[in-house]
């Protein structure tokens, strides 16, 4: 399956490699760089390359791509996901996901991957087992271990492998039994120019946190489970539970998990928590625009609106902004022509506005075409979709846990075009 | 300067210097050389050197620009060192450094071999070579540290390509290391074995791999697996042995070893589909529980299986269609219809067609199976499991598939653009399936252009009338976007959206031609060429839009444009007679400065004019044939002279030119626009074939359906004894399997459905049954106690009150649609067993007609009788008070004590019941099995200890100092806390003196535990013996119970540690209610063990007595609804089946075991328990009581 794997900087040099059948030479990248020139922006480089003997499958993750050599069939999926799966074990492993980072890690970085692929199939991709496998480096543990000379890899073998429960060690403890989940919801929405709402819908998920000891088994149950029309599991839920009863049953893995995604469906109206009034006009022949943007809060339910951060791709013809922010501050970098305003916090009696004019090229004709505004903001202590956990309950163990629920509602893909 | 500074400040070194110098030229060869050859001059210096002074050295000899750089830093950083190595001459670091590593990989400290190997891995991993380190590090290979092993075999299965002979050294090593004890050990050290690519062990390979397939552990043949494709790869000439452990691994039962098994069927011998028949079923049915990148490889595989082994569900749809509804109305016109087909039995093509397609219940089982796993969080699974549907489900529903690849549309990029290219694929076979999620599909600014091209091409595929107002708007705002490629791609959608929708052909063109007036250049030359192509639709009717884009030729650049221009007037010259002849004279005029392709297209539309409109442009058609006749270009003279000889008429001219104006004024057919997706489903999707449009190597092409269904009989495995049977009926095979699929999933095929509602009608029937008897509603109770004599009547008054019973309680989640059906089945049940009331079979064909025939009604009957035997029994025993030692709310609790109640009525040994309470029922199990038994015991007080009931030492002789004590897990229930477990605890006192104050302290106990000790012994004389019983509660764990046992005079530390198999308590169950509860219980929950019998375990007794020693379990009577029930008495089986049943103590865990057995003492165990840990124990021990 996967041959072989290449690690690029953005600057595209091969920082790192690591061969799990014979080895492929690393002049196979050529033809990666070649569509890497192709594209304008990163992003856009094709995920599948062929080449004569080869297929080149990548990710592009944290400015670094991660190019499989592929050689012959294999579902391109398959390969794209164990990718993401690497990264995000990378990112667990060293708190980022950065070239320094597994420059400086490189070791741990190649005994996880040996782990993780046997002969190009993957064999050990849940992060319980490798924690086990391989302890994760702290600062910590790198100081004793240069001190006492012992070493990361973990002393006892991993019986985890073994498990029924693959996801969960056996023999977990902890002082303080607590288990925490959080309800975050995003929106995404396009909203056209006249302000009415395009598409809209809502994303949620509900991330856990918990540390449990022994073999918990965790029910959650939601007050109107209904709402969910679309839903992916963690490996760990009882679908047949879920099915018949509409209730997650669950052994958790240790520590950190997304337990659940889902899709509100699209029948419901979705609340859009803002609007934003605009208007940014170029004049033929001026050398001048306008700009001027207001948000306010739409459907609330009372809450605040936070951390609201609007972005704007302005067309290529302006050279310079001259705005004026209400609350907050705005950047403007003219390079990129992006345009960012961090607002912070909507105040309803005073809402926030960035007026101003912006500067085009002398000559140049007018834009036809108005920016795109993405908006990003946050409430707390609410899901957007009315979403509601009813209890949690353990059973399996005897002591009494302490449980946490928090709500988020976040937007997502939040567009406004103008 | 600084070099000479450093050599100043190291007077000592100050020879060596000289001589690092002069290596230079040597490190360059060396470097050249795989294996560095040992130097002994460069040793000596080299070894005087501390290491700060090297650093000092090596940046100095590397050029001043590095002197600052060497000072700072520690001993071991490496970092460091590859900065200084990249930087300055690495030609002189080369040799020094490979020395320096391996003095630190000959050392015998631990600490030094790490750090060197963590150096070498690095080098490894950035691509430096460093195979001359072989031989230094592959002595490493036995190290004691498990970091250096690990390091060793990563560099050792890096290299050991190149140094074959080398690497042999290690052989050794992981050949010992397949006979370890321990199967984690074993595993690796095959993985490792497997992976060294040198020829020469490939027999050694081979024998581990068939070693490893046959191992105990699951693990191990999980690792096997993967090892075959490993010896594929490096021989193929073993093709035909590693199939035999291929095949033979593919019957494994275990959910770790399936996913790579069929990795290595995929890579190996993707052809041998025959290896899959016997084995289907258990992959379908293991699917949910493999690890997810199985599933994705499982998936795949039984796609391609199904698309040999079943007929296409979407065969002649429409009489499909008819046939279902004949089937639900009139009969009689059916039997009509069938009458007449009769007569024609000639047309038996045409019989089969009108047949109604009946779905393959394997192929159903594959469907239904898959549909969970489209919730998987992984995108791969996902998808394969959409393919899957796409290619394998009836159309209708093929729909599922959608809403959960809308899903992966929020997932990175990369998934997006796989996903959406499947999409697109789908989008053109199945509009319908998306189009509720059009608004997915929208794009938004920020996405990468390849996503938007992607997204533009599904809204073009899901175009349609009733929407198609809706995308053009969106496509509107798409046409302003800053990016341009996108801008393009929209107007082609919009070209094709005008050809495949009639009605908006008239908007679409205008709103083009709309663009053409676009500052945009890019998006002005793409409407001209899609303006283009839809003209050739009906050109007469757009005469003015012909003439708008002639004037737009003196601004278009874009070299295509323009000949799209030029192509359309020439080709529509006829209608716009006047301006045609003044675009050739502007185009001859600039006909030097254009590109190619225009270059062509004028001489075109000369050529076009000239026989159209001689007069007006005779002489422009030869100048510009004349300019063409020397251009650079030969494609364009080539052109000119060929048309030149075609259009002008001169005598040497053949017949040809009569005929140009038919050649070049032809009636040219209007393009097709169509998909680029098209037709690309005839790859598998999510293949990355499909991906490419073209072959990827290894790829297994999909078969065609088969015009005839192969016989099906071949899929049937004979192994568990529910699903043992002949497949003569297709119906009752398709029952047999209902077992697998017990997870109900509505939707279905018509019988099926049924099937499934009465299962579930069944489900809540029983427990609201068991309900009423806990609560034991008199009236009923009276009615029903004379019910069981007459077996006929009893069927009628059970319906009655059946149907009372539906009345009294009201069953929210039943829709009376399925009781109906479930009665109805039933009824027809009771026609046929009273038309062959002594049905003289086999057991086994029994248990089978049993599942085949709707369980329901077999197990209602059967619930209903055992209730009204309760009731008899409770009615006997009135005078006592029913005895419910614990009170616990919830359903469940009461319907287990009702259930303990029936245990006295179990047809089977014990031929006089006396009503005792439920204490004795518990131990009822051994006494049927003919152990010895005290009775009526109430109260936890002591028994005699039996034989069966294995002690333990508690405190030896010697170390109590004459007291010693001895305990036992009397599987009495301990009445003061139902979840604990009484220990029985002996003293014997064999000291001279009295032992006083016989008591327990310090209970030291895992959180959860609890303990309820025993009462003080005040006095144990000498010489006497004495029992007590505690009761633990271990929270169904076999974590010891620690606590000091004190006398008068001393303490001691003791511990219990309970077997896993006194953790729980036996209850009873009918073998319905057991199969029921095992179908709850599959999966992760299931585990299964095949084992050979001890010689002297192989009748029934002994296994059963082995077991319960084993485990405090009750027996399922086997076969005992056939005395509840009607006829069919159970003849002996040849293999019985003995299933024990029980629940763990403290969390009333269902614990399952059922030992089948087979032919010559095989048999297999198989325990299914929500306890996961204690099913595995369990399986441990009982698997060791049975053949030790």
């Amino acid at each position: 399956m996967i041959h072989s794997l290449f690690l690029v900087n953005a600057s595209g040099d091969i920082f790192l490699e690591k061969h799990w059948k014979s080895v492929v030479s690393r002049s196979v990248c050529d033809y990666f760089f070649e569509a890497q020139e192709r594209a304008t922006e990163p992003e856009n480089v094709p995920p599948v390359i062929p080449t004569p003997h080869h297929y080149l499958i990548s990710v592009l993750r944290h400015r670094i791509f991660f190019v499989a050599v592929i050689q012959s069939e294999v579902p391109p999926l398959f390969v794209i996901e164990f990718l993401h799966r690497v990264v995000d074990t990378f990112q667990d492993y060293f708190g980022v996901c950065t070239e320094a980072a597994i420059k400086d890690n490189v070791v741990v970085v190649y005994e996880l991957l040996e782990e993780m692929l046997d002969n190009g199939f993957p064999l050990a991709t849940e992060s319980n087992i490798l924690k086990e496998l391989i302890k994760p480096p702290t600062i910590l543990r790198t100081m004793v271990n240069t001190i006492t000379g012992s070493t990361n890899v973990g002393e006892q073998l991993p019986t985890g492998q073994l498990s029924v429960v693959p996801w969960r060690r056996t023999g977990v403890k902890y002082t303080n039994n607590e288990a925490y989940f959080d309800v975050v919801e995003e929106i995404d929405a396009i909203i056209d120019k006249s302000g009415s709402t395009i598409t809209a819908e809502i994303q949620g998920v509900i991330d856990a946190c918990v540390k449990l000891t022994g073999m918990p088994d965790l029910t959650l149950s939601f007050m109107n489970p209904r709402l969910l029309d679309d839903v992916s599991f963690h490996p760990c839920v009882r679908f047949k539970r879920w099915e018949a009863e509409r209730i997650l049953s669950f052994i958790p893995p240790d520590g950190n998990f997304r337990l659940l995604s889902y899709h509100v469906s699209s029948q419901n109206l979705v609340a859009i928590p803002v609007y934003v009034k605009h208007n940014i006009t170029f004049r033929e022949g001026s050398s001048q625009g306008r700009f001027d943007l207001t948000l306010g809060p739409k459907q609330t339910m009372g809450k605040a609106v936070e951390a609201v951060l609007v972005s704007s791709q302005l067309p290529r013809g302006v050279l310079n902004a001259n705005l004026n922010a209400s609350q907050g501050t705005y950047t403007f970098d003219p390079v990129t022509k992006m345009l960012s305003w961090d607002v912070g916090k909507i105040n309803p009696q005073k809402l926030p506005s960035l007026k101003g004019t912006m500067s085009l090229q002398a000559g140049a004709s007018k834009p036809d075409e108005n920016p795109t505004i993405n908006i990003q903001l946050k409430i707390q202590q609410m899901a957007i979709s009315g979403l509601k956990v009813n209890r949690l309950d353990m059973y399996g163990e005897k002591y009494k846990p302490f449980k946490g629920i928090k709500y988020m509602t976040k937007a997502g893909k939040f567009q406004v075009r103008t | 300067m600084t070099t000479m500074q450093k050599l100043l400040q190291l007077p000592v070194n100050a020879v060596n210097i000289v001589k690092t110098v002069q290596s230079q030229v040597q490190g360059q060869e060396e470097d050249k050389s795989p294996v560095l050859t040992p130097d002994g001059g460069q040793q000596t210096w080299y070894n005087a050197l501390q290491p700060d002074e090297l650093r000092h050295l090596r940046s100095g000899g590397s050029g001043g620009g590095f002197g600052g750089g060497g000072g700072g830093g520690g001993g071991g950083d490496q970092e460091e060192r590859a900065v200084l190595e990249e930087g300055g001459g690495s030609f002189q670091n080369q040799p020094l450094r490979h020395d320096d590593l391996k003095e630190m990989l000959d050392s015998n400290k631990d600490s030094l071999k790490l750090e060197a190997m963590k150096r070498i891995v690095a080098m490894v991993a950035r691509g430096k070579n460093a195979s001359d380190l072989f031989p230094a590090v592959v002595k490493n290979v036995a190290c004691k540290n498990i970091e250096v092993k690990k390091l060793v075999y990563v560099y050792l299965v890096r290299y050991a390509e190149e140094q074959q002979d080398l690497a042999l050294l290690s052989i050794s090593t992981f050949q010992r290391g397949l006979k370890d004890p321990n199967q984690l050990i074993r595993a690796s050290a095959l993985r490792v074995l497997s992976s060294i690519r040198v020829t020469i062990i490939v027999p050694i390979m081979m024998l581990a791999i068939k070693e490893a397939a046959s191992d105990m552990s699951p693990y191990v043949r999980k690792t096997a697996a993967h090892a075959i494709p490993k010896l594929y790869s490096l021989d193929p000439e073993q093709k035909d042995q590693l199939i035999e452990v291929i095949e033979k691994l593919l019957a494994d039962k275990t959910t770790l070893v399936a996913g790579s098994v069929v990795m290595a069927f995929e890579e190996v011998c993707p052809e041998r589909i025959d290896l899959i028949h016997k084995n289907y079923r258990k992959l379908c049915n293991l699917l949910i529980d493999v690890e997810e990148w199985g599933q994705v490889v499982i998936i795949n595989m039984l796609t391609r299986y199904a698309r040999t082994q079943f007929l296409n569900p979407n065969i002649n749809e429409s009489l499909l269609e008819e046939g279902g509804e004949k089937t639900f109305y009139g009969s009689e016109e059916d039997e009509d219809e069938d009458d007449e087909d009769k007569d024609k039995k000639a047309e038996v093509a045409t019989m089969a067609k009108r047949k109604p397609y009946v779905m393959d219940p394997d192929h159903r089982l594959l469907l239904r199976n898959t549909k969970p796993l489209l919730q998987s969080r992984n995108a791969a699974v996902v998808m394969a499991v959409a393919q899957l549907y796409f290619h394998l489900a009836p159309k209708a529903e093929v729909g599922v598939i959608a809403k959960a690849l809308v899903r992966l549309l929020r997932s990175h990029s990369e998934v997006q653009y796989v996903v959406l290219q499947n999409v697109a694929t789908m989008t053109i076979k199945r509009r319908g399936m998306f189009e509720p999620y059009l608004k997915s599909f929208y794009i938004r600014s920020t996405d990468p252009t390849q996503i938007k091209v992607l997204k533009l091409e599904v809204l073009t595929n899901l175009a349609n009338e009733t929407n198609i107002s809706t995308i053009l708007r969106e496509f509107q705002t798409y046409i302003k976007s800053m990016d341009k490629d996108f801008v393009a791609a929209t107007i082609q959608a919009i070209g094709r959206c005008a050809t495949n929708i009639g009605e908006v052909r008239d908007t679409c063109l205008n709103g083009l031609v709309q663009l053409l007036s676009n500052r945009d250049e890019l998006v002005v030359a793409e409407s001209v060429v899609v303006i283009k192509k839809l003209l050739q639709m009906q050109p007469e009717k757009h005469s003015d839009i012909i003439k708008h884009m002639a004037k737009l030729i003196d601004n278009i650049q874009v070299p295509m444009a323009r000949a799209s221009i030029l192509w359309l007037i020439g080709e529509y010259c006829e209608h716009v007679p006047k301006i045609s002849p003044d675009v050739l004279r502007k185009m001859a005029k600039s006909f030097t400065n254009e590109e190619d392709i225009v270059k062509l297209q004028i001489i075109n539309l000369a050529a076009k004019l000239y026989l159209t409109n001689s007069k007006q442009t005779k002489l422009l058609t030869q100048y510009v044939l004349n300019l063409a006749k020397y251009d650079q270009n030969y494609d364009i003279r080539d052109r000119a002279r060929f048309i030149r000889q075609l259009i002008v008429p001169t005598e040497k001219s053949g017949a040809l030119s009569k005929y140009a104006k038919k050649l070049f004024l032809a009636l040219k057919p209007a393009p097709v626009l169509e998909s680029p997706f098209k037709d690309r489903d005839h790859f598998q999707l999510g293949s990355l074939s499909h991906l490419l449009n073209a072959k990827a190597g290894g790829y297994q092409e999909l078969p065609d359906w088969p015009e005839a269904a192969p016989d099906p009989s071949v899929r049937n495995v004979e192994v568990p004894e529910w699903t043992k049977c002949s497949s003569r009926e297709k119906r009752k095979e398709k029952k047999v399997e209902k077992p697998f699929y017990s997870d109900s999933e509505g939707e279905s095929g018509p019988t099926e459905s049924a099937d499934s509602e009465s299962d579930s009608a069944n489900g809540s029937e029983s427990v609201s049954g068991s309900e009423v008897s806990g609560s034991g509603s008199e009236s009923e109770e009276s009615e029903e106690g004379s019910e069981s004599e007459e077996e006929e009547e009893e069927e009628d008054e059970e319906k009655d009150k059946k149907k009372k019973k539906k009345e009294l309680k009201k069953k929210p989640v039943q829709e009376s649609e399925s009781e109906q059906s479930s009665e109805e089945e039933e009824e027809e049940r009771k026609h046929e067993r009273k038309s062959k009331p002594r049905k003289s079979d086999s057991e086994t064909e029994s248990g089978d007609e049993e599942e085949s025939e709707s369980e329901s009604s077999q197990s209602e009957s059967d619930e209903s009788e055992s209730e009204a035997e309760v009731k008899k029994k409770k009615k006997a025993a009135q005078s006592k008070p029913p005895a419910k030692p614990v009170k616990t709310d919830g359903k469940k609790e009461k319907k287990e004590m009702s259930l303990l109640d029936l245990d006295d009525f179990e047809p089977a040994p014990s031929p006089q019941v006396t009503p005792v309470n439920s204490f004795l029922s518990s131990s009822l199990v051994t006494d049927l099995e003919g152990l010895s038994l005290s009775d009526s015991v109430l109260s936890p007080a002591t028994i005699a200890p039996s034989s069966a009931l294995k002690s333990y030492e508690l405190l030896h002789r010697i170390t109590g100092e004459g007291l010693s004590v001895e305990y036992c897990f009397s599987r009495q229930p301990f009445s003061p806390d139902a979840n604990m477990v009484a220990v029985q605890i002996q003293f014997t006192n064999n000291a001279t003196s009295d032992t006083k104050n016989l008591h327990m302290e310090d209970v030291k106990l895992q959180s959860g535990m609890r303990v309820k000790e025993f009462p003080e012994i005040e006095l144990l004389p000498a010489g006497e013996t004495t029992t007590a019983v505690m009761g633990i509660d271990f929270c169904d764990s076999t974590q010891a119970a620690n606590f000091q046992l004190c006398t008068h005079t001393r303490k001691f530390f003791v511990s219990i540690q309970p077997p896993v198999g006194e953790l729980m308590r036996p209850i009873f169950l009918t073998e319905n209610e057991f199969k029921k509860e095992q179908g709850q219980l599959m999966g992760m929950n299931e585990i299964t063990e095949r084992l050979t019998l001890d010689v002297k375990c192989r009748n029934e007794h002994t296994i059963v007595q082995r077991v319960t020693t084993a485990a405090n379990l009750s027996r399922v009577p086997c076969g005992s609804d056939k005395e509840c029930s009607p006829p069919v008495p159970p003849p002996p089986p040849d293999h019985p089946v003995h299933r024990f049943a029980g629940r763990t103590v403290t969390s009333s865990s269902l614990v399952l075991v059922t030992v089948a057995t087979k032919e010559e003492g095989a048999a297999q165990l198989t325990v299914n328990c929500e306890k996961m840990v204690i099913g595995t124990m369990l399986v441990k021990d009982i698997l060791q009581a049975l053949t030790q």
